[in-house]
């Protein structure tokens, strides 16, 4: 398979504070909010460079989505950012009337997405955003999967017109992605091609699939590796493309497997060419407290679980 | 011609749409007819083209802009809007209807000139308004933002955030109604949930208070006045505007009963016999 060696492990939310530094920079228009969670969105670098561009908000979410549909109308790039329970959930309405619903040009960007927030526990690991965000007509859904990428999806966003959902997370992960390779929203990233399976993984569950694959590898089965970084617009074309030539595929995600990445992955191929899928994500069930390993490996979202997934779709394709 | 004949025909021509439709928010509407009447008319600075026209563009530039939080009350901003130029005011009549860029409560997704978000449910516009009067300060821009809010409103959790918000960040370009007409859906609102002194409060999250009597063209005048006069000073300002809701038809007054009803057409007639017609009905 094809290697990603990587010399440095970093957190996705530094990659997002890499890309607000670099935005800070570049684009006058771009302003940050935030709901008193600096230090966790890594944001301070850009607070810095442009005080007068940066909207304390408190710890009131519901205000923060409504200023920041304000600035857009007067042509401003909001981004408004806190954890991704209280960017999404908390606001629903407010993110759906205000953004969506008026098509506002507003990033709302969230860290501590999912169980790998860790010790926190369920009240603050959301595994519902990506059902509610994909949910929402205008808006974009974007989860990266390491450093590099959530640096490139970040400036990425400010670039497209629109709402945007942007979603990472806190632990320290292999920065994998090559600092060059492009990202495009919408577009899916083959990491490894292979013939006996596809693996569609998005955020943190990304780096589990090439790990799977490498295990995969060692028993024989060629398994493709597809990094779906925007949940919506879905890249269908690739996604159809490579089931139909491995004939079965895994959905991995780090959120409830009803209304995420591999519900959508579903539908495209129910209406479009039958296959089997496995879905890796959580089983309807809350998280808890924990280290971000023990909950992958508790909720059953690290490699082994990817490999033991794609065994059971292949077992599934029909002779 | 005078506001009040102007707001005489955006009276009629609330409970003829509402009438059409057999739907939609008269009570607020009516009340709150000579504020708009005002602002649109007479004390917001609009963006015109050599012939006086008004132009509309979303950012709204170099110009005051409005917002409409208690969006149920469309009725009365869509009228206000079309007398004043942003689009035909024949198109009225599709309020509420199917394919109409007059959505039950305001909306941008159909890209009615004058609406710059959408709004219906509660409690999100002063944060939008202060958001726009951010971007204003950010491009230099000293035009003023105006948002109006209901009483009922003032319940919502948001409505506070967006209070401690303004001060804090010293959004002095702003300007905000509350719409105090005593009623809501469920009843009065000192019974539905008593709201106390909105002024008291607002003063107290560093508000500068004024009150006005919104169907009084002389309060109308003389507070407007006034509070224009103290924005950029540091303190974004609100105006408690004591409405009566169904204002200039008699039986629709001193009630909640027409906060979203309808008339009939026997109510109609009786409503229209009471308000000239000035403009021209559409
Ligand atoms: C968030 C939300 N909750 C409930 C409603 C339903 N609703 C529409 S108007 C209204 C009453 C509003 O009262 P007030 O602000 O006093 O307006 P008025 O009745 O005076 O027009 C309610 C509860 C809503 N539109 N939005």
């Amino acid at each position: 398979m094809k290697q990603y060696p990587y010399t440095d492990k970093k957190d996705t939310r530094s990659g997002f504070g890499a890309g607000m530094t670099e935005l800070g920079r570049t684009n006058p228009d771009v302003v940050t909010l935030c709901a008193d969670l600096v230090g966790s969105l890594k944001i301070d670098t850009f607070i810095q460079e442009n005080p007068e561009r940066f909207f304390q908000c408190g710890i009131s979410e519901a205000n923060m989505i409504g200023v920041s549909a304000g600035l857009a109308i007067t042509g401003k790039i909001p981004f408004a950012t806190t954890f991704a329970n209280f960017g999404s959930s908390r606001v629903f309405d407010q993110i759906r009337q205000a953004v969506a619903y008026s098509n506002k040009n507003v990033k709302i960007a969230v860290s501590h997405a999912g169980l790998t927030l860790g010790e926190d526990g369920a009240t603050h690991q959301v595994l519902e955003d990506l059902a509610m965000m994909k949910a929402l007509p205008n808006m974009t859904v974007i989860n990266p999967c390491d450093y590099n990428q959530t640096k490139a999806a970040t400036i990425a966003s400010a670039n497209l017109e629109g709402p945007v959902y942007l979603r990472f997370g806190r632990p320290v992960i292999p920065v994998f992605i090559p600092e060059d390779m492009p990202f495009e929203i919408g577009k899916a990233i083959i990491l490894n091609e292979g013939t006996d399976v596809s693996i569609f993984a998005t955020g943190h569950l990304v780096w589990e699939a090439l790990q799977a694959c490498q295990l995969l590898e060692d028993e024989g089965i060629s398994a493709e590796i597809i990094n779906i970084h925007t949940i919506k617009p879905l890249d269908t074309e690739a996604i159809l493309a490579s089931v139909k030539k491995t004939g079965c595929c895994v959905s991995a995600e780090e959120h409830q497997i009803n209304g995420g990445l591999g519900e959508s992955i579903a539908h495209t191929l129910v209406t479009n060419y039958l296959a089997p899928q496995e879905f890796v994500g959580v089983k309807d069930t809350f998280g808890e407290s924990g280290t971000p390993d023990e909950l992958m490996e508790k909720y059953g979202l690290k490699a082994g679980s990817i490999v033991e997934a794609a065994k059971k779709a292949i077992a599934r394709k029909s002779k | 011609m005078n506001l009040q004949d102007i707001a005489s025909q955006v009276r009629r021509d609330i409970v003829r749409m509402v009438h059409g439709v057999k739907s939609g928010h008269p009570g607020g509407s009516l009340g709150c007819t000579d504020l708009l009447v005002s602002l649109y008319f007479k004390h917001m600075e609009l963006k015109t083209d050599d012939q006086g026209q008004v132009v509309f563009d979303m950012e709204g530039n170099n110009e005051d802009v409005f917002f409409l939080s208690n969006g149920h009350i469309s009725p009365v901003l869509y009228s206000v809007l079309a007398h004043r130029g942003y689009f035909p005011v024949p198109e009225l009549a599709t309020f509420r209807k199917l394919d109409s860029r007059l959505q039950g409560h305001p909306a941008t997704a159909e890209h009615l000139p004058g609406i710059r978000i959408a709004s219906g449910s509660l409690g999100q516009g002063l944060s939008v308004a202060i958001g726009v009067a951010l971007g204003k300060k950010l491009k230099g821009d000293s035009h003023l933002v105006y948002v109006l809010m209901g009483d009922g409103e003032q319940q919502e959790g948001q409505i506070w955030e967006a209070a401690t918000f303004a001060p804090h960040h010293k959004v002095d370009n702003l300007i905000a109604f509350i719409d105090f007409n005593g009623q809501q859906i469920d009843g009065p609102t000192d019974k539905v949930m008593n709201n106390r002194d909105l002024g008291v409060k607002y003063e107290a999250f560093g508000w500068e208070v004024l009150h006005m009597d919104g169907n009084d063209y002389t309060s109308l005048d003389t507070v407007l006045t006034q509070a224009k006069g103290l924005a950029g000073q540091g303190k974004p300002i609100v105006i408690i505007t004591k409405t009566e809701m169904g204002q200039g038809v008699d039986f629709m007054m001193h009630t909640h009963k027409w906060h979203g009803t309808a008339p009939n057409d026997e109510q109609l007639a009786k409503a229209l016999a009471q308000l000239p017609e000035t403009l021209g009905d559409y």
